[in-house]
């Protein structure tokens, strides 16, 4: 049987980790999304130097561990002079993984859109920009949103990771709780109850869009 | 030439009744653990913890991994080596007559108790410290060393003991450690940041990521060693007993430690190992 007493007893710390996963969540989704969309347009864009770029960051990024790109902000950045908490360090070190997931995610949605559509808004007299603003983009994002709020859901989990550095999260608290108690099961039950409130509705919210955008098609 | 024939058939039968057997054996050898870690009562005869060592041949231990001078793996040659490791050794040629039939298995702050409540190790000698709380999960032997809370600071560092210690100002230590307690106690207006261990703790300290380290200063003489730029308070402000922990109600077995642990500092040879690793006598 679970020990609810464990619940109750450590509430404040269970709820302060909440937040922060909550905050480091949100501020890693928001950011990760601008950066992932910036280097997925780099990406593509016909400029070399830019796809250049954009190549190296997303194979750099996503092929090496998110713990040690988290390690870089926390002890790396330090060691050049930049002192960031560890909170900043694991919420900053989370947006730049991610967003190299999203991009390649927001590439593959733009790739999907016939080649014909840019090239027939070309010849209408739009920019480049303007096609990719009002054209692509608008079809790309129907594609893209299934695995987006994958990446998102895999966002909220990951930013477990914050509790290697002692940034406060969940998972920082719920290790703080079970070596307080000696309690190790019931203790992260909680902590995965408490990420399961973000995810389950994430993921409802995304399966949600879906069949909206499908229905506008 | 028939004759040679039959007995290689006998030798083989015999190997195979043998081998079932040793499989038999195997089986009621992890019945009897399993009876041993959910009863908690696992001092009679047969299925004791010295009973399982001297079957298997092998002492289980959990030591550290990370910690100088008390259980530290070199990186070049592979091996764990610490004061712990020898008190490990000790045990075991007391109870099977080498030194060297001892496995290792890395433990940390975290994961020692469930690991030997769930049958893994047979013992916990990682710098642990007995405490009321810890007495309810596990049975300890008697004190094998006696350290106490220190502050580990860079070496211009004006902080010289906990009255140095202001609000707003970051100490660092490890994830279930007594050290976070005691710290929280005793300077509650710091902030305290527990990583997972104390080599993680000690390279955030190391980035800048907080004003001091604390813990017992028996590891922190250990850090400081490694890293000339630190160095350890003079102040300690606990008395940290160490204990070897052993798994609740095995009566048989902690006997058996505080009798060779007693023999040891007889004979001289505690005494050895504590020069070995702390470079000084043990004080009395």
């Amino acid at each position: 049987m679970i020990d609810f007493s464990i619940l109750f007893d450590h509430w404040d710390m269970y709820l302060e980790g909440f937040w922060n996963t909550v905050q480091a969540s949100l501020l890693a989704l928001v950011g990760s999304f601008v950066l992932g969309t910036l280097f997925a347009i780099f990406r593509i864009s016909p400029i070399r130097p830019l796809n250049w770029i954009g190549t190296a960051y997303v194979e750099f990024v996503r092929n090496i561990p998110l713990i040690l790109v988290v390690f870089l902000f926390f002890v790396g950045l330090p060691a050049m002079g930049i002192l960031l908490a560890p909170f900043v360090a694991g919420t900053l070190g989370l947006t730049v993984y991610t967003a190299a997931f999203i991009a390649e995610t927001i590439r593959a949605g733009i790739l999907a859109v016939p080649k014909g559509q840019m090239e027939a808004a070309r010849s209408s007299g739009l920019t480049y920009g303007q096609a990719m603003r009002y054209i692509i983009l608008p079809q790309a994002i129907k594609v893209v949103i299934p695995p987006m709020g994958n990446q998102f859901i895999n966002l909220v989990k990951n930013s477990s990771v914050l509790g290697v550095i002692a940034g406060l999260d969940l998972m920082y608290f719920g290790d703080l709780i079970s070596a307080d108690t000696f309690v190790t099961f019931d203790v992260y039950i909680f902590v995965a109850i408490f990420y399961l409130i973000l995810t389950l509705p994430l993921s409802m919210l995304v399966s949600y869009w879906e069949r909206r955008l499908a229905g506008s098609r | 030439m028939k004759t040679k024939n039959v007995w290689k058939k006998i030798a083989g039968m015999g190997l195979v009744l043998m081998l079932s057997a040793t499989a038999l054996a195997g089986c009621g050898g992890a019945k009897s653990e399993g009876g041993t870690a959910s009863t908690g009562a696992g001092a009679a005869a047969g299925t004791g913890t010295l009973a399982k060592i001297k079957e298997r041949d092998k002492f289980v231990v959990g030591v550290k991994y990370d910690l100088n001078l008390f259980g530290l793996k070199d990186p070049a040659s592979g091996n764990v080596e610490g004061f712990d490791i020898d008190i490990a050794k000790a045990i075991a040629k007391k109870v099977l007559g080498d030194e060297n039939k001892i496995e290792l298995k890395e433990v940390t702050s975290k994961t020692r108790i469930p690991m030997l409540k769930n049958g893994e190790i047979d013992a916990i000698i990682a710098t642990m410290t007995i405490t009321e709380d810890r007495k309810k999960e596990v049975d300890f032997s008697d004190v094998y060393f006696l350290a106490g809370q220190s502050l580990l600071v860079k070496k211009d560092s004006p902080i010289n003991g906990l009255k140095d210690l202001q609000k707003g100002m970051k100490v660092l230590t490890a994830k279930g450690s007594t050290s976070a307690k005691n710290i929280r106690a005793s300077a509650p207006d710091v902030e305290v940041l527990e990583f997972e261990n104390y080599a993680e703790a000690f390279t955030a300290l190391k980035a800048g990521q907080g004003d001091a380290l604390t813990t017992d200063n028996a590891l922190l003489y250990g850090m400081a060693k490694q890293d000339p730029n630190y160095r350890v308070t003079e102040e300690t402000f606990t008395e940290e007993p160490y204990g070897i922990a052993i798994n609740k109600g095995d009566a048989e077995f902690v006997k058996a430690v505080n009798d060779l642990l007693k023999e040891m500092k007889e004979n001289g040879e505690y005494d050895k190992i504590y020069e070995k690793w702390i470079g000084e006598k043990p004080k009395k």
